[in-house]
């Protein structure tokens, strides 16, 4: 009894401790941004203020830096989700070993360090092609591996997709077009959104990958760094706090629209399934079902 | 490919084929073979490509092995990725265990959430935070000297062991995850019938425990040793001369010594190094490719 309890107070005490460790830094961090200290530190504490805020507004090289950012965030989006949608659209229809090659190829980017993805890329346009480094090359690298995250994520949801639907449509006549607009697209929307949100906080976020292509041109990650080793002031802490504060925002709306359209989903499935027993022939029809989800699973195996 | 051109109708087909091929063909396999090919051959200027002196050499890998500075760099990164695996793993395996066994579902929510939190937070800011925290004037000198461990401030920036502690801070999550995942799926009955068998807690956790959670600790080691070995965030902002990283010496071969087909040789050897650590995990562990890319 007691031995169990020195036990679970240890594993108590370890937990406070392990947490505190992930959140101690960054409570020191946001803490230095509001001292008058001119490096960025807690102790000796001199003072409140709210002036790095507005060094860092008044700091055009930074306000450049962003919207780099941001354009090569948005061309991630309009080039790597494309891409990671008609890859899984492609994987889910191929049942041969050819699949097996595929796939392994294209989540690889996943494994390799962001550094070299960087350079294959930067040699490969640069020297080949002659596309030098800059905004373009960044997008083109950072793509590479962001579709594979964004491929993953369709896939996920293509599992849950009920074939039937397409076939119904192109039964009636509807042509591919139409199917894939009308009853492909909206449902694999959710993940489409997801996708272009993942998309632009990795490529926001990325360092290593964009510094071997960015050419001349400065993301805010880069700048953040250069900072840091060159002029270090609480400005950078204050940049720091606002991009914590917003991506702890997107991640709150990220996690509850994914909840919600979870639930959607279930209530959607359990209606259709209530409404289907209601009517005449229930059983034959379950069987069907059945039948078919067999072969199916016998084909993909 | 029968079954997608029924599917999607020959036009979709070529949009989706077409935006497939030019990822998987100019995105990710030509750079690579050619960043292969590349490191195979001498830095020549311009006007010399093509010419006699263009010809395949292994030249640029043996510099490697010729250059104590780098050769020890090399180790040092290997030696000091793979501590930073072990470290994260004797970290993580017990907060793992308690969120995926002992913890109340009830708190779960709640924990996960505080997991998830500096999971999205920059890698570059949160080496950024542990940069303050090892300043010589920062809060954990301060408080070393305070508690009489120190006598006064140490260099803790630019040593070897601060570039551990904060890669360890930054890839935690990558370890923590896939261990979570992995003991969450084993049903607890099996531990409280060890236990009733009369196993002390240590042999719970070599018999039971760890065998089950062996494909989350492969992915564990695999990302985390993958991202510290690639790092180039964290040895730029807290190491200094005496705790350089391959990536580093990769980095200068390319903006400082402007030989691109000597570091890109030193990039295939990081490559290398990385897929060799892949496999290694992979046989140990006795899992397969679809279980690491998830």
């Amino acid at each position: 009894m007691t031995a169990d309890r020195v036990r679970s107070s240890l594993v108590t005490a370890y937990m406070v401790l392990f947490f505190s460790y992930l959140f101690l830094p960054l409570i020191i961090m946001t803490a230095a941004t509001f001292n008058t200290s001119r490096f960025p530190t807690v102790a000796p504490w001199m003072g409140f203020t709210l002036d790095w805020f507005t060094v860092l507004w008044n700091d055009g090289a930074m306000w450049t830096a962003l919207w780099t950012s941001f354009l090569i965030g948005v061309g991630v989006i309009v080039l790597a989700v494309p891409i990671g949608l008609s890859a899984a659209l492609l994987l889910y229809r191929l049942h041969s070993k050819a699949r097996t090659v595929l796939y392994a190829v294209m989540v690889s980017p996943l494994l390799t360090p962001g550094v070299i993805i960087g350079i294959s890329t930067l040699v490969f346009w640069d020297r080949w092609l002659d596309v030098k480094g800059g905004i373009f090359l960044t997008v083109i690298a950072q793509s590479s591996f962001i579709a594979a995250y964004a491929m993953l994520l369709f896939m996920a949801r293509l599992q849950r997709f009920d074939l039937t639907l397409e076939e119904a449509a192109l039964d009636l006549g509807a042509s591919h077009l139409q199917v894939f607009r009308r009853i492909t697209l909206p449902y694999l929307m959710p993940a489409i959104l997801s996708a272009a949100f993942i998309a632009f906080l990795q490529s926001f976020e990325n360092y290593n990958t964009t510094i071997f292509v960015r050419g001349l041109d400065t993301t805010l990650t880069v700048y953040i760094a250069s900072k840091v080793r060159t002029g270090l002031t609480p400005a950078v802490n204050a940049l720091s706090v606002i991009m914590i504060g917003l991506t702890i925002l997107g991640a709150f709306i990220y996690e509850i629209a994914r909840r919600r359209d979870a639930a959607r989903q279930e209530s959607v499935k359990r209606r259709a399934v209530q409404a289907d027993m209601a009517l005449p022939g229930a059983d034959y029809r379950q069987q069907c079902c059945r039948q078919r989800l067999a072969s199916r699973s016998v084909s993909n195996s | 490919m029968n079954e997608v051109l029924r599917r999607y109708g020959p036009g979709l087909t070529a949009a989706i084929v077409a935006l497939c091929a030019f990822w998987v063909v100019m995105l990710i396999v030509l750079p690579q073979l050619l960043m292969v090919d590349f490191s195979l051959r001498p830095s020549l200027p311009p006007a010399k490509l093509g010419g006699p002196e263009d010809v395949y050499t292994i030249k640029n890998y043996i510099t490697l092995w010729n250059n104590t500075i780098h050769r020890s760099i090399f180790f040092q990164t290997i030696w000091a990725s793979a501590l930073v695996t072990a470290i994260t793993f004797a970290v993580c395996y017990p907060v793992a265990y308690f969120m995926a066994q002992v913890a109340r579902p009830k708190s779960l929510p709640l924990l996960i959430l505080l997991l998830v939190i500096p999971f999205w937070i920059n890698e570059l800011l949160r080496t950024f935070a542990w940069y303050i925290i090892l300043a010589f004037n920062g809060p954990l000198n301060l408080a070393l000297v305070w508690l009489g461990i120190l006598d006064q401030p140490i260099r803790l920036l630019g040593s070897p062991a601060g570039v551990i502690v904060g890669m360890v801070y930054v890839y935690i999550l990558f370890m923590v995850f896939p261990l979570y995942n992995a003991i969450e799926s084993l049903d607890r009955n099996q531990i409280e019938a060890a236990r009733d068998l009369g196993s002390g807690w240590l042999r719970i956790h070599r018999r039971i425990v760890i065998p089950h959670a062996k494909p989350g600790i492969a992915v564990g080691c695999i990302m985390t040793f993958m991202l510290a070995a690639g790092s180039y965030a964290v040895p730029a902002l807290l190491g200094g001369p005496s705790s350089r990283w391959f990536t580093e010496i990769i980095y200068n071969w390319f903006f400082e010594g402007g030989n691109w087909n000597q570091g890109a040789a030193y990039a295939f050897i990081l490559l290398i190094l990385c897929v060799g650590f892949i496999l290694l995990m992979m046989r140990i562990f006795k899992v397969g490719l679809t279980d690491v890319a998830k």
